[in-house]
């Protein structure tokens, strides 16, 4: 397997919010702006090449009963360090961020990228794939955080481009259902030409 | 199997409990950081240091901090940090008062309002804490209009507005009682 292909399964073929359908919560719940869409993908890219690359380590000489403990527990060591260090040096993504932050550890792809990558594949691929995945995420939260923002209230990465308030509905939760069920169409139907 | 998880576990809290003391004191300092510019956006010019001059006012069975802001040793306003609970959770907001309760501005410190709704809070322009600024609290009504007041509420989110406004008026009560214990 190529390792460009790695990185760019992650981003189209595997791609965590479009085709695997994972992690909805903090997709739903954090795009309501770009800016914030970005600072969770990123995030959540942070802490999956991290428990990636850890978990592909140690995965040989974890005995299987005990290996989904064993993963949440390195997951969430993981999210933990980035919190302190969000906490103490990027106060103010920290801020928009909240609650989402330890949430990480219960999202899907993480878990879901460790039992179904990390485990069977070296360090190197491993830390490839959470490259890929962590983009694919980050780049569909950026993308639906900009169409919401967009269309709720009329701004780019909070720079205001139309002077009205927007169509509100985009902003709370049936907006975002709204644009991520578009996107996934439009998605898939960008996929589907090029097989 | 309880050898490793054992291990994994203590190797874990290891680093984590490296990286919290590496990270302990940057906390520590931005958390002051953001009190201090709080305090000075809330307050007119002062000279003196005011989170050295704090002092707590106990106002419906809970301790609010009272930051006086002073210059050349006259007291200009004070900083009154308080408590609301808001839509999402509490929300922490520093209020200031120039000595004669004329609110001066106010500052959101902490809250975890829905993002693009309460949480447009944070934004100082918008009309909800712009139309606060220079009212006096003994002759406005510093409620949503919706309640009969004079404050525009943000636009669906009205529980959030009424929850902010609720922590100016509990800071007003706490001015009051350190206006009349002098």
């Amino acid at each position: 397997m190529g390792k460009l292909k790695l990185i760019t399964d992650g981003i189209v073929k595997n791609n965590p919010t479009f085709v695997l359908v994972l992690g909805m919560c903090p997709t739903l719940g954090t795009t309501t702006s770009a800016i914030n869409g970005m600072g969770m993908g990123l995030a959540t890219t942070f802490v999956l090449i991290l428990s990636n690359i850890a978990i592909s380590a140690v995965a040989k000489i974890i005995p299987d009963k005990v290996r989904i403990p064993s993963y949440i527990v390195i997951i969430a060591a993981f999210v933990t360090i980035l919190q302190f260090l969000l906490q103490a040096y990027i106060p103010s993504l920290y801020e928009t961020l909240g609650l989402f932050i330890p949430l990480i550890v219960v999202n899907c792809i993480v878990l879901g990228r460790a039992e179904a990558f990390a485990n069977k594949n070296n360090v190197g691929d491993s830390a490839l794939d959470g490259i890929g995945v962590g983009l694919g995420f980050t780049i569909a939260l950026t993308v639906l955080g900009c169409i919401r923002e967009f269309l709720g209230s009329g701004s780019f990465f909070g720079m205001k481009l139309i002077d009205s308030d927007g169509m509100l509905a985009f902003v709370l939760a049936p907006g975002a259902f709204l644009a991520l069920g578009y996107l996934m169409v439009l998605f898939r139907k960008i996929t589907d030409k090029k097989a | 199997m309880v050898l490793v998880l054992t291990s994994i576990c203590l190797v874990c809290s290891a680093i984590l409990g490296v990286v919290y003391s590496v990270t302990a004191e940057p906390i520590r300092q931005a958390d002051v950081a953001k009190i201090n510019k709080a305090i000075s956006s809330v307050v007119p010019q002062f000279d003196n240091i005011p989170s050295q001059e704090m002092f707590k006012v106990e106002f419906d069975g809970k301790e609010s901090e009272v930051y006086p802001a002073k210059k050349e040793g006259q007291a200009v306003g004070y900083a009154i940090k308080v408590k609301s609970s808001g839509f999402g959770g509490p929300i922490t907001m520093m209020v200031g008062f120039t000595s004669d309760g004329t609110i001066y501005n106010t500052s959101i410190v902490y809250l975890s309002e829905t993002p693009g709704l309460g949480a447009k809070l944070t934004d100082e322009n918008i009309p909800t804490r712009a139309q606060l600024k220079g009212l006096n609290p003994a002759s406005s009504n510093i409620t949503v209009k919706k309640d009969g007041g004079d404050i525009d509420a943000i636009t669906a989110s009205t529980i959030s507005s009424r929850a902010f406004l609720k922590g100016v008026d509990i800071a007003y009560q706490i001015f009051l009682k350190v206006q009349s214990q002098k």
